[in-house]
């Protein structure tokens, strides 16, 4: 069973977001980066599945500056093969659909029976390059995914997806895009013989002369602001349990309205 | 000609009511630019809408038919979608940033070589392009974002944008469709609504949200004030809660869950992460019943109770059901 993993390198989620100075993005001094939470249960269930195949490749792709490359170390840690770095000022910070038309022309050279995104990177948010990767390739998408079965023969899977109050089964042909969603499973530690492994797996840098695409924008940002700093209110300590509940009930029809 | 297409979203055999923010948000736009508003509704139940999305601002409703569109397909859905704006070539298309609008949006867009600006919370229109505002980092912080390309894309998120009625034709343009099915596509094998009529958390209008202090499984105080408070109001939860295994990860607020903007969220036994600051600061009001009184979260709350909440949520909600009763 062979997989590409669509990887992003993120801030932390406990990171505290702090606008620059003229507007145009974050600080990233100090920032503790991971790899998105989402892309680790892609890794994962890559893993797994060519575990369960007893063969194959599980290959990670990348965009990113340099420092993407420590991301892409930790999946090969955790156990992936190889991986592909883009690395490129015109495609590191660009928008979606530059990402999935890098993307696509990278997983152009690479032989895989599914991709995996994650359904969103918890930084910029997204959440469009799997199913934009997917229409350029023209392959099947399925978003959101907490399940995935694959057929003895690797022609289908029978996946699980995250819908609203439910869930939807889907048989989808492969090859076919997958995004991650949380549920799918529990990513596994590197371990520390996996760490020494990692540091010997080939990782093939390209640019977007390499990948032979002109990058262009599509959409554009400005004026990056913090949102309004929230006031503490009111605060009920030292109260029995009915009063401050009658207290704040009541405040909540008669001065902030919402019931 | 419409120079706005608003995309009216069916589930369950009605029209979502964010196919009213956007209509609504759609005609001021629309306005704006001096143009017309048209809605796009697929499959041959769409019809029936019209007249309610004329309600709210739209002169034309597209409705378009076809083997393969009766019910939600990515790719099937997609393709009568791109048609349908390759048709009538408006300048702007907006979608709502539902768990439908996530999947059908990019795989549209890129159909048509652009990007959308994913999860706005508020437009504007500057010098003839749409601006749309979105949150990033889970509301850490936000930026503007507009489109290079034609046309200019976005999906916004439910429960922002007001409903506003303005009465116009919403004519109904019925167009014929037949997906190309040699381009593959998923079938699907089965479908587990839930039937409790809950509302997802990205549209419920209030949201009590417990977290470690729930201490377990047992989230019966929390429904019950869910239910009490009506079928507008849910149940969440914090990522802890969700790690421990309490509660599905789909109830999960916060960065790496869903991101929140209720009337009134109220957060029992949460202590505050950033991360989940950062995914329900938008809710409106925010009530915090917490035993710890330097737990984070009440410097986000508008209402903080000091107490244990197996004491406080009980007298909560029978105080409710008092109020709510009369």
């Amino acid at each position: 069973m062979k997989s590409l993993v669509c990887l992003k390198q993120v801030p932390d989620t406990e990171t505290q977001i702090k606008v620059n100075a003229d507007g145009t993005g974050i600080v990233t001094d100090g920032i503790k980066y991971v790899i998105n939470p989402y892309d680790e249960f892609s890794v994962e269930e890559a893993l797994r599945l060519k575990e369960k195949f007893k063969a194959g490749e599980v290959v990670i792709l990348s965009i990113g500056p340099d420092r993407a490359t420590e991301a892409i170390r930790t999946a090969l840690a955790m156990g992936a093969d190889r991986g592909i770095h883009i690395n490129d000022d015109a495609i590191n910070s660009s928008d979606p659909f530059v990402i999935a038309q890098a993307l696509a022309a990278a997983a152009k050279g690479v032989e895989f029976d599914v991709i995996f995104c994650g359904h969103r990177a918890i930084d910029d948010d997204f959440g469009e390059a799997g199913a934009m990767l997917a229409e350029l390739l023209q392959l099947p998408q399925v978003t959101l995914v907490t399940k995935v079965d694959v057929g003895a023969d690797k022609k289908t899977a029978v996946v699980e997806r995250d819908i609203e109050g439910g869930k939807e089964v889907v048989e989808v042909p492969l090859p076919c895009v997958l995004t991650s969603q949380k549920g799918l499973n529990e990513p596994r530690y590197a371990s520390l013989p996996g760490i020494m492994k990692a540091k010997k797996k080939p990782i093939d840098k390209k640019t977007s002369g390499d990948l032979g695409m002109v990058p262009e924008a599509k959409l554009q940002s400005k004026n990056y602001t913090m949102p309004p700093v929230r006031q503490a209110g009111k605060v009920f300590a030292d109260m029995e349990p009915a009063e401050a509940a009658k207290v704040v009930v009541q405040a909540l029809r008669n001065e902030a309205k919402v019931i | 000609m419409s120079k706005v297409l608003i995309y009216g979203e069916i589930k369950g055999g009605k029209i979502k009511k964010t196919a009213f923010e956007l209509a609504s948000e759609g005609r001021k736009i629309a306005d704006g630019l001096g143009g017309d508003l048209g809605a796009v509704v697929i499959g041959s139940q769409g019809e029936q809408f019209a007249s309610d999305l004329a309600r709210y601002g739209v002169d034309t409703v597209f409705v378009i038919e076809g083997a393969d569109l009766e019910n939600y397909n990515s790719e099937y859905f997609a393709q009568a979608l791109a048609h349908v704006i390759q048709e009538k070539k408006p300048e702007i298309v907006l979608l709502s940033h539902t768990m439908q609008g996530k999947d059908l949006t990019p795989r549209t867009a890129a159909k048509l070589g652009v990007a959308s600006i994913a999860d706005c919370v508020s437009f504007e229109v500057d010098g003839g392009k749409l601006v749309g505002t979105r949150p990033m980092y889970a509301g850490k912080c936000n930026a503007q974002w507009l489109s290079l390309a034609s046309p200019q894309m976005a999906t916004a998120r439910p429960n922002v944008l007001e409903t506003v009625e303005n009465p116009k034709a919403g004519t109904v343009e019925k167009i014929a469709f037949t997906p190309d099915n040699g381009r593959l596509s998923y079938t699907t094998k089965d479908l587990t609504l839930d039937t409790s009529g809950k509302v997802d958390l990205t549209e419920a209008e209030i949201i009590v949200s417990g977290g470690r202090g729930m201490g377990g499984t047992d989230y019966s105080l929390l429904e019950e004030m869910a239910s009490i408070f009506g079928p507008a109001a849910t149940v969440g939860a914090s990522r802890a809660a969700v790690d421990a295994g309490w509660r599905p990860h789909s109830d999960q607020v916060g960065q790496t869950g869903k991101t929140v903007c209720p009337n009134l969220y109220v957060a029992c036994g949460i202590s505050g992460s950033i991360q989940h600051l950062a995914g329900m600061g938008s809710s409106k009001v925010i009530v915090a019943i917490n035993k710890d009184p330097e737990a984070p979260i009440f410097s986000k709350a508008d209402y903080g109770i000091v107490g244990d909440l197996f004491k406080v949520v009980p007298e909560f909600n029978k105080e409710l059901k008092v109020l709510l009763a009369e």
